[in-house]
């Protein structure tokens, strides 16, 4: 099939999401920050918007990436 | 349960009926005011009234009000009040082309009745598989972030006879079933009108169209489909369901490296064969958008591209589908 790229493409998209859905679940989001009193709260949701504002450029990167390499034909095109 | 079904299938009715009885109502009335432009596509540049947002506004509004007597809920009414923002944005749109970044702010600004109204609680975002990850002040932000971006991701696909509508029809069944599969059953009530009104209008808007949507459809669209998304918390699957416009949006901006109007493209990214079949173009200067890389394999009629994108469409909304199952297997 000549659109097969683009199927793949979309497969790795969603393979990704989950991937970084497993990333902030398991590891960032038990993320705790205490020992700052009432800026604790402030802190804590500050470092995690701050590593997912991270994972999304990370992400953004990788698909780029790998636009760029299934559609390697297509845009030299 | 009867009672909720009984509702739906009024809802669905009222929905997919007035946008159907009342789209060629607006299309004689938009053409006897001369308020039409060039299809391109088309051999000869047919004239195509424009914008379709008014009946697809009215067909939302008439189904969700009549919801909101049902069932009255902060839901329904951040559905409704959003979707109506989102579509004034639009017809601002259409009536004069503004700026590049007035769209996508204008948009976030009408997710604000969603906070106001408190329709989001829980704040939590998630996950297939892993579970969830509360967010108490980063989900407000979010809010804003999903409508801006669902309502300009339709906006972009809607460059070819029946795509946006056709697509959306697609997206907005595999939310709907979605909502059903994670046990919301109130929001997928709330999400039918959605498929309907899209379905209704793809009537009018499929090659080769009687009607364009305009700004003011397409971001009435994507508006509700992001406060959904919202409201019923399926934010992920949501996203799932729209990768191929998400793929769009995402080409488009890595070529052209900024916020723009697609009227402010210098290249157009396709050109046309003398048979008048699409074709990409080699101009470097063009954007590469999905419709680019689908033609890349050789020239293809307006009609072939859009089937094209819409079993993309299906793809994406069996995975966001498969998606759904996930979010009730906790690893």
């Amino acid at each position: 099939m000549k659109d097969t790229p683009i199927f793949a493409y979309i497969f790795l998209m969603w393979i990704l999401i989950i991937a970084g859905g497993s990333l902030l679940v398991t590891i960032i989001a038990p993320i705790s920050i205490t020992g700052f009193g009432e800026f604790d709260h402030l802190l804590d949701s500050g470092i995690k918007a701050l590593v997912a504002i991270l994972l999304v450029v990370v992400w953004i990167f990788i698909m780029s990436k790998i636009k760029n390499w299934i559609f390697h034909k297509q845009i030299r095109h | 349960m009867v009672e909720k079904t009984v509702v739906g299938i009024i809802i669905s009715a009222i929905a997919f009926g007035t946008v159907y009885t009342l789209t060629p109502v607006l299309i004689k009335a938009l053409s006897k005011r001369n308020l039409v432009v060039r299809d391109y596509n088309r051999i000869g540049g047919a004239m195509v009234p424009r914008p379709g947002g008014p009946s697809i506004l009215a067909g939302i509004l008439a189904s969700e009000l009549t919801l909101y007597a049902f069932f009255p809920s902060v839901e329904v009414l951040a559905i409704i009040i959003t979707t109506s923002i989102a579509f004034l944005v639009g017809l601002a749109d259409d009536r004069k082309v503004l700026g590049g970044w007035f769209k996508p702010l204008a948009l976030a600004g009408s997710a604000i009745p969603i906070i106001l109204l408190g329709a989001y609680f829980p704040p939590h975002l998630e996950f297939p598989l892993f579970g969830y990850v509360k967010i108490p002040e980063l989900y407000l932000a979010l809010i804003i972030i999903i409508v801006s971006i669902t309502g300009n991701t339709i906006n972009s696909i809607d460059v070819l006879n029946g795509v946006a509508s056709g697509f959306m029809t697609i997206a907005s069944f595999a939310l709907t079933i979605s909502l059903f599969i994670v046990h919301n059953y109130d929001i997928a009530l709330a999400s039918l009108p959605l498929g309907f009104v899209s379905l209704a209008f793809y009537k009018y808007h499929k090659f080769p169209s009687k009607m364009f949507p305009g700004d003011s459809g397409a971001l009435t669209l994507g508006a509700m489909y992001g406060t959904i998304s919202i409201v019923g918390h399926v934010e992920i699957i949501a996203a799932v369901a729209l990768l191929p416009a998400v793929i769009n949006s995402f080409l488009f901006l890595s070529s052209v490296k900024r916020i723009i109007e697609h009227r402010q493209i210098k290249a157009n990214p396709i050109v046309h064969t003398e048979d008048f079949k699409l074709m990409a173009t080699t101009d470097k200067n063009a954007p590469i958008t999905l419709v680019r890389l689908i033609l890349a394999n050789g020239p293809m009629t307006e009609k072939e591209v859009g089937f094209v994108i819409f079993r993309l469409a299906l793809f994406s909304a069996i995975l966001a589908i498969i998606t759904s199952f996930m979010m009730g297997i906790k690893i």
